[in-house]
């Protein structure tokens, strides 16, 4: 019996033992001295896995990278990375951010701030809307990895006849009338979530305003701009939607990738989303779940502008990686930086996942332009989009338009004020949301 | 904490009469000792997890502190409360919670209760399928069981619009319908725990009792509420209080299927969103330290309803 016991015991501590051991391994180097650095990620296809992989390898013994993988949703990514940075937590060296969310976390000081020869270096080459999503207060803050925007996409059976020359920009209006004119719906992205602010922000911006005109002010100082001129054209874009009837089944529990499956399956003939449309309607045509022939009918532009005379000014996404303030290997986090966000990594990164790059000369790679016949229009529409509010605050700003803004056949002439009223209130701290 | 004092008490003055106290042997001081010998590390343990985190909320409530701006955390005294308590979003929050809490236990009560005589009367072979099958949503993970809701009225998702023949019908963009189904799914979820409860209560009750009352000509119905009921009303009412406890904090099945979109906000996920989504603690801890005090008073109410109850259920009342 007592050597029963004996044993049990001893295994008990052996596992203890091995625990502590492998919590100290986990912390930041193995045995044999090479740093391990830890990469939170967004969920994606498995390209960072293969980069940070490919990285580790490249790097000689310098480093590994491990990843860990985030939430799917963006503001769930941030609310993990917070509350970790908020701890201090010293196993996140290097994290992929939304940018909306890289003022706030640099704000905070919760980013390595990045060496001037390296902020030159990760910026040669980049598309401007990245680099400026990636900065705040003037300094380069995290690296550009890749960008995304929205297209204007459409069947073009349809827009043929309903008499639409898609080789010149669109406006919302000859959209709204097409659509009514041939009996179909604009797939846009009506959920009380982030993607509502991503549409409110390019109608905004596309009518010359700014959702925020002082973004580096604290929270009770930031002037929106959402009762203007451009807030009320933006709103009475969704009135015309809502009045014409063509928002469409479930607009008000829309996301992206609802609106990719309408647009798929014929309830839309026109949609705003991101490119990974394109890849996801050839996987179905591959798998035959949607016929080759609505594939061969998928058509794009850049985003629809809000008059004639003014081009759009399309919605800026994308991820950037930044380095943890907290990390203990910073110096190989930088090295691993460098490697990760290389022109062929961003390259075969859009290849393998779909999510277009951020430095320029990756579009003339010949892979990437078989992949992505819209290559250009994606470069183009890069080129002429405009960023989210670069706020400290921005979950604050995007929760109070999403919820004033929504439902979409709610918003009136009153929306843009009153979200304006709304949200300054919440920054104030005098209301809750 | 509270609700276990004021139990204690309650207990205390039912069973032990200060006639009997003078009385009080050294074997029930020895009794009482080894009492406290076997729940004492427990009853600390509990303070510390819970009595902790309440008095840090409590002083977190009192300042405003975003914990990414943690230079600029301030000390505002009641503020945080004056801004909740004026705010419609905190009201309407309070409203839905109030109305969830209320509608769910009632069904589940009833619905539970006829369970509860479902697997008390099956006998045989069947018993143990029949537990068993009225027990497996209560096995599944609320959000696991919020999620299948929500994919069964979705409207890309669901065939519930098919079956019922609403077409294009979009359940979550509407206050009510989407607080039905949250409804629905609170009551397929839970109605099992309430009907354990009710069993429990079932089983206490005399079969020579209803037995009598049959010889006396009683019908079943009045045998249900003249014997039954009355002398189960102590399991009722802790199956009540537990749920409506339970109700009140709602929080899995609102965030998967609305996320409080359409007006469906419940006080919990009014909380969640200003701690964990914006970070503001002393906001979040304020409506935290609010939404303890609904619950300490849901408490407080039933169980000064729950003592006179027990008297009577003993016959002492």
């Amino acid at each position: 019996m007592a050597g029963r016991w004996r044993t049990r015991v001893c295994t008990a501590s052996v596992g203890i033992v091995l625990a502590g051991g492998l919590t100290a391994c986990g912390g930041s180097s193995t045995a044999s001295g090479t740093p391990t650095l830890n990469w939170y990620i967004n969920p994606d296809n498995g390209g960072q896995q293969t980069i940070a992989q490919a990285c580790s390898e490249a790097s000689g013994g310098a480093y590994t990278i491990d990843v860990s993988i985030l939430p799917s949703d963006a503001a769930a990514q941030r609310e993990q990375l917070m509350r970790r940075l908020a701890g201090n937590d010293a196993s996140i060296d290097l994290m992929s951010l939304d940018p909306v969310f890289v003022p706030e976390t640099a704000e905070a000081g919760f980013l390595a701030p990045i060496p001037a020869d390296l902020q030159a270096e990760l910026s040669e080459g980049v598309v401007e809307g990245a680099v400026q999503g990636a900065s705040w207060k003037g300094e380069l803050v995290a690296a550009p990895f890749w960008a995304n925007t929205q297209l204007l996409w459409y069947r073009e059976s349809v827009a043929q006849a309903a008499g639409l020359d898609m080789s010149k920009p669109v406006t919302w209006e000859q959209l709204i009338e097409a659509a009514q004119s041939q009996d179909t719906a604009i797939g846009v992205q009506g959920q009380r979530a982030e993607s509502m602010t991503v549409w409110v922000n390019a109608m905004i911006a596309s009518a010359g305003g700014q959702v925020i005109e002082n973004p580096d002010a604290k929270g009770p100082d930031i002037r929106l701009g959402l009762e203007t001129e451009a807030g009320a054209a933006a709103a009475k874009v969704m009135q015309d939607i809502t009045a014409a009837g063509v928002g469409g089944p479930g607009i008000d529990n829309r996301d992206e990738a609802g609106t990719a499956n309408l647009f798929q399956q014929g309830g839309a003939a026109f949609m705003v989303n991101w490119p990974f449309v394109y890849a996801q309607g050839k996987a179905a045509a591959e798998e035959g779940t949607m016929d080759q022939a609505v594939f061969d009918d998928y058509g794009w532009t850049t985003y629809p502008a809000m008059s004639a005379d003014q081009p759009a000014a399309p919605p800026l996404g994308g991820i950037d990686v930044g380095v943890g303030a907290f990390s203990e290997n910073r110096e190989a986090a930088f090295e691993a930086l460098r490697c990760i966000v290389s022109a062929e990594n961003q390259a075969a990164y859009m290849v393998s996942d779909g999510n277009p790059a951020a430095r320029e000369s990756v579009y003339d790679d010949p892979a990437v332009q078989e992949a992505y016949p819209m290559y250009d229009t994606i470069r183009t529409s890069l080129q002429a989009a405009a960023p989210r509010p670069q706020t400290a605050y921005y979950n604050e700003v995007s929760q109070g338009i999403a919820d004033q803004w929504q439902p979409v056949a709610s918003v009136g002439e009153d929306t843009p004020t009153a979200a304006q009223e709304y949200i300054q209130q919440v920054l104030r701290g005098e209301k809750l949301l | 904490m509270s609700t276990m004092q004021t139990r204690t008490a309650g207990d205390v003055a039912v069973t032990s009469p200060a006639s009997k106290r003078a009385r009080k042997s050294d074997k029930s001081r020895a009794e009482a000792r080894l009492g406290w010998y076997l729940a004492g590390p427990a009853f600390v343990i509990l303070v510390a997890v819970t009595g902790y985190p309440i008095l840090q909320a409590l002083y977190e409530s009192l300042f405003s502190f975003r914990l990414t701006a943690p230079g600029d955390r301030e000390f505002v005294g009641l503020k945080n409360y004056g801004v909740i308590l004026t705010d419609s979003l905190w009201w309407r929050a309070l409203g839905n919670t109030a109305l969830i809490t209320v509608v769910t236990v009632a069904v589940e009560l009833v619905i539970g209760f006829a369970l509860a005589m479902v697997m008390h009367k099956v006998l045989g072979w069947l018993r143990p399928i029949v537990r068993t099958a009225i027990l497996v949503p209560y096995a599944i993970i609320t959000v696991v069981s919020a999620y299948a809701w929500q994919y069964a009225f979705g409207l890309t998702t669901g065939f519930m619009n098919t079956l019922l023949g609403l077409g294009d019908y979009d359940w979550f963009a509407n206050k009510w319908t989407a607080l039905a189904v949250i409804c629905l799914s609170e009551i397929w979820k839970t109605t099992p725990f309430i009907s354990l409860l009710l069993l429990a209560g079932l089983a206490q009750v005399p079969s020579d009792m209803t037995e009598a009352a049959k010889v006396d000509g009683a019908t079943a119905w009045e045998r249900l509420w003249r014997v039954t009921l009355p002398n189960m009303k102590a399991s009722i009412m802790v199956a009540l209080l537990f749920r409506a406890l339970d109700a009140f904090r709602i929080f899995d099945n609102v965030y998967i299927m609305t996320n409080g979109a359409a007006g469906t906000e419940t006080v919990s996920s009014v909380a969640y969103n200003q701690t964990i989504s914006r970070l503001e603690i002393g906001l979040g801890s304020a409506v935290s330290v609010l939404l303890f005090v609904c619950v300490l008073l849901i408490c407080f109410v039933a169980i000064k309803g729950f003592k006179v109850d027990l008297a009577r259920a003993r016959g002492e009342g």
